[in-house]
Parts: C-alpha cells; structure tokens; sequence
C-alpha cells in the first residue's frame, strides 16, 4: 500500500523535516511580501473611500485576515494535535507548540484592531459583539494552551496535554461562538458588522483576500521557523543534530 | 453481570470520595463560604438599589457559582494523585472511565448539589421572585454537573503540573461562557417574562454532550499524567 | 491616483490614529515575531554547542 504512506511519515520525523523546512521558509516569507505589498496597494490606493466609513474601514484589511487566521490556526493547531495523539508522531507536537503563539498573535491583533475600528465607528473602544466577544474568548483558548504547555517541563506530556485541550476547545468553539450570538442577539448588541458584505466594492474584497493570503504565508513560515528551533531544543541529544552545519561551524 | 459489576463499582468510588469528604468537611464548606461570600459582596460593591440588584443577580449568582466549583476542582484527583491510588485505579479491572464518572458525581454531590440547594436563599438577597428562584435551581441543577465534567478535563491536564491551581481556571473559564451565558440566560428570561423553556433545554443539551466526551477526554488526560 | 498628497494619505480622512495604529500595531507585531524566533532559535543553537564542546572536552581529560 504502502510507498505514499512511508513517504509521508518520513517527513514526519523531525531530522527530515528539519531541512526541508529550513528550504521553504524563505519561499513564505516571499510569498508574504508579494501578498501584503500586492494587498496594501489596493487597500491603500485602489479601493475606494467607503461611503459610510470614510477612510477608517481601511482597517477591515488587516482585521478581517487577523481573524480569519486566528481561527484557522486554532484549528491547524488541533488537526496537528489530533494526528499528535492517534499516531503518537513527535513533530505534530512541536507543530501544534509552534502554531499556539502565532495564533494568539492574530486574536490579539483582531481585538487590537476590532476596537481602533469601534472607537470612530461606534463611538467605543469595546463593544459586546457576538464576534468581538468569541475573538476575545479565543484569545483566552490560546492563553490557556501556551499557559499549560509552559507549566509542564517534560516535552511528550505536554504535548499530549495540549493536545487533549486543544481537542477540547475545538468542539467547544462552535458552541461558545452560537452561545455568544444568542446572547448577542437577546441583549440588543450592536447591528453593524464589520463586513458589510452587500456594499462592499470589488476591490475591498480583492485587497482583504489578498492581505489574507499574505497573513497565511506569514503565519506559515512563523511557524516553521519556530517549529525549527523548537526541533533544536528537544532533539539537542540526537545524533543528526549534532552534524548540522549550523551546529558545527 | 458486567454491567452490574461496573455499576457497582461506579457505586463504590462515589461512596469512597463521598466518606473521604465527610472526613475532612472543611473542604466543602470552604467552597461554600466562597459562595456566599462573593455573592454577598455585590451589592456591597454595586449599591442596594433593589432594581439595580434583580438585574444583576442571575448573572452574580452564576459567576460566583463558576468560581466556587474552579476553587474545588483541585481536589478532584489531587489526593488521589498525590498517594498513588490514582495509578491503581488506573491499573484496576474496572474502566478507568467509569471510575472518573464515579469520581466526577460525587465532586458535583460535594459542590454544585450544595451550590444549587443554597441559590434560592441568596437569591432573596437579591429580590428575585418565586418563580425565578424556581427557574435559578432548575438552571443550577443542569448546569453545575457540565461544569464538574468540564473542569474533571483541567483538573486531570494539570495534575502535578507546577501552578495547577491557577492554570486550571485559565483552561476551564473559557469552557464555561456557553453555561454561563444560558444558566443565566435562563434566570434573566424568566424574569423579563419570555419564558426558561429554551435556555433550559439547551443547557440540557450541553450536558448530554459533556456527559459524553468529558469523562473520556478526562480519562485520555489522567493517561497523560500518569505515564 | 486617489491621494493628492502624502499628508493627506497620512491624514487618512481624520481616521490617522486609528488606522495607523492598526497598521503599525500589526507592522510591529509582525516585525517583533520574527526576531523572538530568531533569538529562540540562536539560543538553542548556543547551548547546543555549548554541550558539544563540554562533551568534548570531557572525552579528552
């Protein structure tokens, strides 16, 4: 069966995985340049004054992929936990370990951004929207995860016991988000969203798809870098890694 | 015949946790105390204006009911853990899960049935009607054992873990906003008239689901800790 | 082009404070992520050959 199989669980072993991702990173980090430069121009120089906002809406470009990412990752994070857990492979571990701080990057950068957004548009820093709020939750969700990793000084358990917390907050998710917007919607939050999908022109759409295209590459070569160093950290016995050139020189 | 024997034995670590509390009462009553003191610091700290409080209480009365079930989770396997009878419990012929039910009801006996039995009485500090109260036990009732479910998974995470104590509330907190949002939800509906019938059976809901994955995903983490 | 000119870029329609400061919030945290990683991984690498040359060190004597 199995030669495709193999294939992929060689590139689950931390000495293999560890050049290949030192190759790709600069690729990313290309990536993310070529998204971002392409995602501020229109943002910045394209897209036209929103009607309504004025020019504050701009701040929709980096808010929308922010939490768009946040989310994602925490969900990259417990597939990698997940697959962690059922094959018992090392380098999911580090990869879930690698993701969390991205990840609680881009939910703080939501929050950062949702109030600069709320301050000129809805007259306050902080609004109870059912997204805010589920953001803010998230934020905590990653909080707990780095929390709990950093409490346990043995790298397998704490692994594993992020793995069992990030499982559990991924189902947990859905449920605090429908949780949140029917308290939203019970309490007469605030009505405007921050996409307003209808009226959005067509270069709005294509900058924030492009700025979030450049947030994902970013995220992706953050990750690898840090999964590298974290591979140095643990590995610092094994053989392969004494015969690193970086390690030689 | 197995089922029995798993019954029993479900029996048997429920009665044991129940006469290890009985021993040391302080516990329980700590968390308590904990209980009505907080609730009682409110309307110290917000003012004793009686509208002013009948909107607030439901919320109050949940967090601080959060709050006292976190400040008990610790000695849910803590003891256990601490003399090694964890670790034969776990080598046992019985299903480790079925011991973490049994250990996950008798916490809920020793806090959130007290917590539960005790609301109403606070709940007239804060004016609330009979039938409100009503609504606030039945929510309580619900609502405490998904919170001993939940917080059975931190607990286990951060069994022998350095600063388990406050870790566990960073973990499970966030876990609760959906019970908090409901249980309280419940409280607040019945007073504004439009009926607990749907925040209750949600909660309802929420508990079939931890009653399902929690003592699982605990069972997985008390693994964990005891590799 | 829709800016006349770079102050009024800058002034982005009174909304300056609000959009820079989620730009260069974002900007900062993107340009500090990075260089922690890097430091995590210079570190790592220092101790690796820290404990390298102890060993070899030890294997001598």
């Amino acid at each position: 069966m199995n030669n495709r199989l193999i294939n992929w669980f060689r590139y689950a072993s931390p000495q293999t995985f560890y050049p290949l991702a030192g190759k790709m990173i600069p690729w990313f980090w290309a990536l993310t340049a070529v998204f971002g430069i392409a995602g501020l121009y229109i943002g910045f120089f394209a897209a036209p004054t929103d009607a309504q906002q004025g020019e504050g809406y701009r701040i929709i470009f980096i808010h929308v992929p922010a939490s768009w990412m946040s989310m994602f990752i925490y969900l990259v994070m417990a597939f990698w936990a997940a697959l962690g857990l059922g094959f018992n492979t090392r380098l999911s571990g580090m990869m879930a370990s690698a993701l969390a701080p991205t990840g609680a990057l881009m939910a703080f950068l939501s929050l950062w951004t949702g109030a600069l957004w709320g301050k000129p548009m809805w007259g306050t820093w902080w609004v109870w929207d059912a997204r805010l709020t589920s953001e803010l939750i998230l934020f905590f969700l990653y909080l707990g995860f780095i929390a709990l990793q950093s409490a346990i000084d043995e790298p397998r358990r704490a692994d594993k016991a992020g793995a069992v917390l990030a499982l559990v907050g991924v189902i947990n998710i859905p449920i605090i988000y429908f949780s949140v917007k029917w308290w939203n919607t019970l309490h007469q939050g605030a009505s405007v969203s921050l996409t307003r999908s209808p009226s959005m022109a067509q270069a709005m759409l294509w900058g924030m798809l492009l700025m979030a295209l450049a947030f994902w590459m970013y995220s992706i070569a953050v990750a690898l870098a840090r999964v590298r160093a974290i591979i140095l950290e643990r590995e610092r016995h094994a053989g392969w890694v004494e015969e690193l050139r970086e390690v030689r020189q | 015949m197995a089922e029995t024997n798993i019954l029993t034995a479900l029996g048997g670590i429920v009665r044991r946790d129940l006469l290890l509390a009985a021993r040391r009462k302080s516990d329980v009553l700590t968390t308590l105390f904990f209980f009505v003191i907080v609730v009682s610091l409110f309307p110290l700290g917000i003012g004793p204006e009686m509208d002013m409080l009948r909107k607030i209480a439901p919320g109050v009365l949940w967090v601080a009911a959060l709050l006292a079930t976190m400040l008990s989770l610790n000695r849910l396997f803590a003891a256990d853990y601490a003399d090694g009878a964890l670790e034969q419990m776990a080598l046992s012929a019985v299903p480790l899960g079925v011991l973490v039910t049994g250990k996950v009801i008798a916490h809920w006996l020793l806090s959130g049935l007290p917590l539960t039995l005790l609301a109403p009485v606070l709940g007239l500090q804060f004016d609330l009607a009979p039938a409100s109260l009503a609504v606030l036990v039945v929510a309580l009732a619900i609502g405490t054992p998904v919170l001993s479910l939940i917080g059975a998974i931190g607990a286990a995470l951060t069994l022998g873990v350095r600063g388990g104590g406050v870790l566990v509330s960073l973990l499970v907190l966030p876990l609760y906003v959906p019970v908090l949002i409901f249980g309280a939800g419940a409280v607040e509906a019945d007073i504004t008239g439009l009926g607990a019938a749907a925040h209750l059976s949600l909660l309802a809901a929420f508990l079939a689901l931890a009653a399902f994955f929690g003592p699982w995903a605990t069972t997985v983490a008390l693994r964990i800790a005891l590799e | 082009m829709k800016w006349n000119s770079l102050g009024e870029f800058l002034a982005m329609g009174g909304y300056a404070f609000y959009v820079w400061g989620s730009f260069g919030a974002c900007a900062a945290l993107m340009i500090v992520e990075p260089i922690l990683v890097r430091l995590r991984r210079k570190n790592a690498l220092q101790e690796l050959k820290r404990e390298i040359a102890a060993s070899a060190e030890n294997n001598e004597t």
